[in-house]
Parts: structure tokens; sequence; C-alpha cells
């Protein structure tokens, strides 16, 4: 009995990849579908790029201001306080700044996302869509999915520069650790593979975040759910089942990197 | 005569030509739910076809079959005698019809002009150019242009409403489909759709197929009338067919009509 209820859920699983793989595919392929690309990748910048800068800045400093702080303590005790600047330019770019900007894009852009789809399900506009020939996944997802491809590495990027800056305000300018040393620290440990695995990282967290989200939104409908019920439902099952692939998928690559 | 069997006018008598769109014994089910039963009956070239009965009868489920929404578990749609089920037929069919949706499916991201273009851009047969001067001239016939630049949150339920049958007809298509087109709307509001209706199609010459509560308005406006209860079409036929019924299922449906209309007019005395 449990053996075969674990193989139905392993299934299950293996059929939601298919799927969500398929959609994502169909999205990009059917990109052009319905005209209009430009407007409609400059306002997915807009939704992705611009309106989650406040937040990704804000996390990233007190990120950095956070390890500066715990950091300076900890080396302390050890008399290496001057590896503060190695300690939070590694942990950044290669762990924390492509884990938390993708968590908070699933939460501020992935949570419009899926309520959006959501809500064009239901209302009927994804039927439209269909009946006048346009792909709605390609008219859409693909111009989201495109622009997170290109925007979420630059946001990963701006939350390493504001951590590394919050690290140095905490540790040096609150704690009055010497400056030079911590910039030369910084300047030292960050070598160009931990950029391009903090790049690849965000790279596939934003496209896995973005594809889950609107996957959820998408078909909100087979959630066994209807209306605002059936939104409310993917928009949770789209952070939350986002937030998991992050961290499955950033063991994975650091498996696979390191 | 029990409630689902067919009355005898069920059966067609022949079109003089081959009609544009035919059901034949579609069936559909949701789980154990059987939704329609066994719904067949003809779309002659022209006109328009109302598809009347009490909620949840199917109607509006059997639109959605006929345009490919939804798949039916058993029959055959035709349309100009080729099986929509083909991949092809139902391209030709999707390329030849609007739907009009029961609330509208307005694209709440897009304006006004940009809901009008978009099915022309999908299309692709017009420049740029020819599509604007197409769009701005509906809308402006169909006294929207003011509200071009508007997002249809901002448009009243009646703007709506044209806007979601102006963006139906921008492509001139050959047929168009509305689903509950009058629903949640006040009397009068529902009569302007009628005759909205009405009119465009004299004035286009398109097929309409309007799927409908609305009996009264539609025996006006209608050339032919389905009527469906409980999955099941127990009347085809001419409007003048129609009222002419006497099986118990449409007596009843009209005194009842009749009795709201005088509990309305006694009402309106006493006031």
């Amino acid at each position: 009995m449990f053996v075969a209820s674990l193989g139905k859920s392993v299934l299950d699983g293996i059929g939601a990849l298919g799927r969500l793989g398929t959609f994502s595919f169909q999205s990009l392929a059917n990109i052009q579908s319905g005209g209009g690309l430009p407007a409609r990748l400059v306002r997915s910048t807009f939704e992705i790029g611009v309106r989650c800068l406040p937040v990704i800045t804000i996390v990233a400093a007190f990120s950095g201001l956070v390890l500066g702080l715990q950091g300076h303590y900890v080396l302390s005790r050890f008399g290496a306080s001057e590896m503060l600047g190695t300690l939070v330019s590694l942990s950044l770019c290669r762990e924390l700044a492509p884990v938390l900007a993708a968590i908070m894009l699933a939460g501020q852009a992935g949570t419009s996302l899926a309520a959006e789809l959501g809500i064009q399900r239901s209302t009927e506009q994804i039927d439209a869509f269909e009946l006048m020939g346009i792909s709605a996944e390609g008219f859409l997802v693909g111009p989201r999915l495109l622009v997170a491809a290109f925007v979420v590495p630059a946001l990963t990027s701006l939350f390493t520069l504001v951590g590394v800056a919050g690290g140095w305000l905490s540790g040096c300018v609150l704690l009055h650790q010497d400056a030079n040393s911590y910039w030369a620290a910084v300047h030292q440990a960050v070598q160009p593979r931990d950029v391009f695995e903090c790049l690849i990282k965000a790279l596939v967290f934003g496209i896995l975040t973005v594809a889950l989200c609107s996957f959820q939104g998408f078909y909100s409908h087979r959630l066994g759910e209807a209306g605002a019920r059936s939104v409310g439902a993917a928009t949770v099952r789209g952070v939350v089942f986002s937030s998991i692939a992050v961290l499955v998928a950033d063991y994975l690559i650091t498996s696979i990197l390191v | 005569m029990t409630q689902t069997d067919p009355l005898p006018c069920t059966k067609q008598t022949g079109s003089p030509t081959p009609p544009l769109l035919e059901l034949r014994s579609i069936q559909k089910s949701f789980g154990s739910k059987e939704v329609l039963k066994d719904v067949s009956f003809e779309v002659p070239q022209g006109g328009i076809v109302s598809i009347l009965g009490r909620s949840g009868t199917g109607k509006s489920v059997l639109l959605r079959c006929v345009v490919g929404l939804y798949r039916p578990d058993h029959g055959q749609i035709l349309y100009g005698g080729q099986d929509v089920a083909e991949p092809g037929p139902r391209a030709a069919l999707r390329q030849a019809s609007s739907y009009v949706f029961q609330q509208n499916a307005l694209f709440d991201t897009a304006t006004v002009l940009e809901n009008m273009l978009l099915p022309l851009q999908a299309r692709g047969d017009l420049r740029p150019a020819e599509q604007l001067t197409k769009a701005r001239e509906l809308l402006r016939r169909m006294e929207l242009e003011e509200a071009a630049s508007r997002y249809p949150a901002q448009l009243s339920g009646g703007m709506q409403k044209r806007l979601a049958v102006a963006r139906a007809l921008v492509t001139d298509p050959a047929m168009v489909f509305f689903d509950e087109p009058t629903a949640g709307l006040d009397p009068i509001r529902r009569n302007a759709v009628f005759e909205m209706i009405a009119r465009l199609q004299k004035e286009r010459g398109f097929t309409a197929v309007v799927v409908t509560h609305d009996v009264q308005e539609a025996l006006i406006v209608s050339s032919r009338i389905v009527w469906l209860d409980a999955g099941r079409v127990l009347f085809s036929g001419t409007a003048r067919e129609f009222e002419a019924q006497n099986a118990p299922e449409f007596c009843e449906f009209r005194d009842n009509l009749e009795s709201l209309r005088q509990s309305l007019r006694s009402l309106s005395a006493v006031v």
C-alpha cells in the first residue's frame, strides 16, 4: 500500500515536471503569438525588474548588515576578523544572493503573476485568447520567462553588491573594523567562478520561479477550487512550490559546481 | 410524454441548403454528471439561432463544445460538412467565427483599442495601419471611440458588452456565438443587446448562435429556436413553430412569464 502510494506520488511528480517543461517550452516557442512583443517585454521588465527593486535592495542591505555583525563576532573569537570581507562576499555571491533574491522574486512578482493569470483564467480571458488563435502561453507567459532570464541575474548582482556594502556598514562603520582590509578581502575572495555560480543560479532560479508561478496561475482551474478560491490557491502554490524548487535546485547546482 | 422525450417537431425537416453547422448526438459528462445527453440540431446559414432553456441545462457547455473549448465525449460537430474534431476544420471554424463570452472576457491589461486590435493582429492579414483604421471605425460605430484609450474596468457594464461584441465582429466573422449576452443586465439593457445583435446580424450577414434565458426577446429576433432541457433537445424549429407548441414544458415556462408580468403590473398599480 505504502509502496503503491509512494510510486504514484513519484509518477505524479514526474508528470507535473513534464507538464511544467512543456508549458515553459510552448511559452517561449510561441512568444511572438499575438504580436506587440516589444511592448510586452517592456511591461514584463517593469513587473519583474523594477517592481522587485525596492524589496531586493532592502533585503540585501539587511542581509549584509546581519552577516557583517555575526561575522565580526564569530571571526573575532578566532582572531580572524580581517576575513570578514571574504565571509560576507562569498556567502552572498555563492548562496545568499541567488536564493534570497529568488524567494523575494516569488513573493513580489510570482504572487502577482499567479494571481493575474488565475484571474484571467477564471474570467475566461485565456479561453478568449485560444479562440482568437493566439497562444495564451506565448502571449502572457513567454515574455515574462525571457525577461526573467536577464533580469533576475541583474537583480541578484545588485543584491550581492548591496549586501557587501551592508557588511561594510556593520563591520567597518558600526564596529570599527578596518575598511581597507575588508575591501581587500572582498577583492581577493571573489573569483570569476564564484560570479559564474552566482549568475547561473540566478538564471535557473529566476526561470524556475516565473515558470512555476505562471503554471499555477494558468492552470488554476484544475486545482479543484473555483473563482477567487482558485486564484488564492494558485498564488499560494506558486510561492510555496517555487521556494522549495529554488532550494532543491540550489543544492543540485552547488553539488555540481563545487 | 416524459420531460426528456423529444417533441415531434424536433426532427429536422431538412434545409434546402446544407447547414452551416450540424451537431450529431453530442454527449458530454463532467465526472458522473451527464450534462449533454444526446444533442442534435442544425444551424442554417444566416439568421439568428437561439438556444433556450433553464439554468444548468448545458447550454453554455454545448457552445463551448462547438468551439472546441470542451471536447465532447461522443458525437460529431460538422462545420460546412467537415468534422471539427479534425485540426483542419477546427481551425477553419475558429478562423470564421467569433465568441462573445458571458462575462465578456475582455483583456483587462489591454486598453479598449488594444482589445480590438488583438484579433486582427492574430490573423495578420491586414497591415498595422489598416488594422488601426478598422478597429477605430468599428469603435466609432459602437459609440466607443471616446473610450479607446481606457481600460475595460473603467467602462460601464453596457459599454463592456458593446466592446465584447465589437471585438467579436472586428474580424468580419461568418458566425458569431453569444453566450448569455444579457446575463446580469436590466430589462432595458437586455432589449438593447438583442436589438444590437439583430441589427448587426442584418447589416453584416453573419450567422448568430445565441445562448439565452430570455425567451421573449429570443422569440422576437430569432429565425430558429432550439430548446434544451436536462441535456436534451426538446424542440428545434422556427420561432413561430415554437410559439404554437402546447407541450407542458413550454406552457409552464410561458405561464411563469405571464404570471410574473401580471405581478409586476399589479405592483406598479399599487406604487
